[in-house]
């Protein structure tokens, strides 16, 4: 790995790159909760928002900024340091994964040669940040949410990691770009489909979206992990919800649907971003149908369906990669 | 093992056709009202409060003054009043009043006036600040109607 230069040119690339990117989350979780709100409506055939702007196109502001307006309200008798810490450690892992990840072949904070362990370390410390938010209200609608939590991210991080490593089989690098560049002539989709269902269903439950929202269950555990919280520290986890879903759509588009290839562009390499951007936003829209579609499952279910389904599917076709791979 | 697979397929299948089902909800024409901005008609078997028809022939009302509705109604909020004027022959109305806060809406004095002279209004569109909103003059409503 070549040595992190610390030098003024790096660091204003490296400081230029995360202001981009968090200014990007808030406009991220902006369109993603009116995207949400309008289609839910339109599935459910009524209009969704109308009134704030033309077609509620502003209603997400305003709510932004009714949040912020909100008393930060603290219940009797919690912890008060894990309360505060919570919606923090929701919001600021989901930031790092998008340093490493290539939007298109220039415009990349930084190539990891580790970077799809980074991502998944980074995502599954957004599980610590729902534990230590339930544990920490001290009221037994989050304790069962954030317990819920872990266990169905214990359960679904296991097919997510062999979904993944088929991919790194195949092309021999953890190196998002390299990954990228390996599918200049085919997508993985096409040679990987069993690992692209699997990652999807189970970055579903990773982002903890429905049908597998079971942390936070509105009609069993009122709002579950983050029952206690108003104000901003409800929207910190809601834009961390929102960016874990882009994280997910993102490595999919990366691992497995070509990144920034497609149709040939002028100054390919910078605007390859609209063809992953373009991809990003259909599985994103996928996972919202998904989500106004199907019932929530049960807690057996769910974790019946992962160690009885996803664990051996991938492992099995993790193995035949391998064996495939070695001929 | 079989049943494994079996319902691996009949899941993923009702699964697909699931997603299917509201992309069809997705693109179909939206039902519900914009209510402020859109109104649709309401149906006649609609009851409002109450109203005087007004018979458009004599063009007047068709009650007789005889105070049975005010006598039938349980929650006590018709008041009506009728005098004899000067070379009449029936009694006039001068008073037909309803308190709307205390009407259960049961139809009863729609049931029994005998010249069936009372009919329910369409009007829904009812909200106001103090109670006294709701206290109709039923008779001026009516001769606001009147041609
Ligand atoms: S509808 Fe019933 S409660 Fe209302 S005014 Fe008539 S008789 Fe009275
Ligand atoms: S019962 Fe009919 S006719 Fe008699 S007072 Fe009432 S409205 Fe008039």
């Amino acid at each position: 790995m070549e040595t992190i230069s610390i030098l003024p040119p790096e660091l204003i690339r490296m400081v230029i790159a995360v202001i981009i990117i968090i200014s990007f989350l808030f406009l991220n979780a902006i369109m993603m909760g009116y995207a949400e709100r309008k289609i839910a409506g339109h599935v459910q055939r009524r209009p969704g928002p109308m009134e704030v702007g033309s077609h509620g196109i502003l209603q997400m502001i305003v709510d932004g900024v009714k949040l912020v307006g909100k008393e930060l309200l603290i219940p009797f008798n919690v912890d008060r340091t894990l309360f505060r810490v919570a919606p923090l450690l929701s919001f600021t892992p989901v930031i790092l994964p998008l340093l490493v990840i290539p939007f298109s072949e220039k415009l990349q904070a930084r190539d990891l040669n580790l970077g799809l362990i980074f991502i998944v370390t980074m995502g599954s410390v957004n599980v610590m940040a729902l534990l230590v938010g339930g544990w920490g209200s001290n009221n037994k609608y989050s304790m069962f949410g954030a317990m819920r939590a872990v266990a169905q991210s214990i359960a679904y991080e296991i097919p997510i990691l062999l979904s993944l490593l088929a991919v790194v089989l195949m092309c021999n690098t953890f190196s998002l770009k390299e990954i990228v560049a390996a599918q200049q002539n085919i997508w993985f989709v096409f040679l990987q489909p069993v690992a692209f269902l699997i990652y999807v269903v189970a970055g579903l439950a990773e982002t903890n979206r429905n049908p597998f929202d079971l942390p936070e269950a509105e009609s069993e555990l009122t709002a579950g992990f983050h029952t206690e919280y108003s104000g901003m520290g409800f929207s910190l986890f809601f834009i961390g919800e929102y960016t874990n879903m882009f994280i997910v759509a993102s490595v999919a588009t990366v691992l497995f649907l070509g990144g920034w290839h497609g149709p040939h562009l002028p100054y390919g390499e910078y605007l390859g971003v609209v063809w992953f951007f373009l991809k990003v936003y259909l599985l994103l829209f996928l996972m919202i149908m998904v989500r106004w579609t199907y019932p929530r499952v049960r807690f057996d279910q769910l974790l019946n369906f992962a160690w009885k389904y996803l664990v051996p599917f991938s492992l099995v076709n993790l193995l035949i990669t391998a064996v495939l791979v070695k001929l | 093992m079989k049943q494994y697979f079996s319902e691996l397929y009949t899941g993923g299948k009702s699964l697909v056709e699931g997603l299917g089902v509201t992309m069809k909800a997705l693109f179909s024409p939206i039902v519900t009202v914009q209510y402020p901005r859109e109104e649709i008609d309401i149906t006649p078997n609609y009851r409002g409060h109450i109203d005087l028809i007004l018979d458009t022939g004599k063009n007047t009302y068709l009650c007789i003054s005889c105070g049975m509705c005010e006598k039938s109604c349980p929650s006590d909020c018709i008041k009506v009043k009728g005098k004899k004027m000067e070379g009449e022959k029936k009694k006039s109305l001068v008073l037909f009043d309803l308190d709307f806060t205390k009407c259960s809406l049961c139809g009863t004095c729609v049931e029994v006036c005998p010249k069936d002279a009372l009919e329910y209004s369409q009007e829904y569109n009812l909200a106001a600040f103090t109670k006294e909103a709701f206290h109709f003059d039923i008779l001026k409503r009516l001769e606001e109607r009147r041609i």
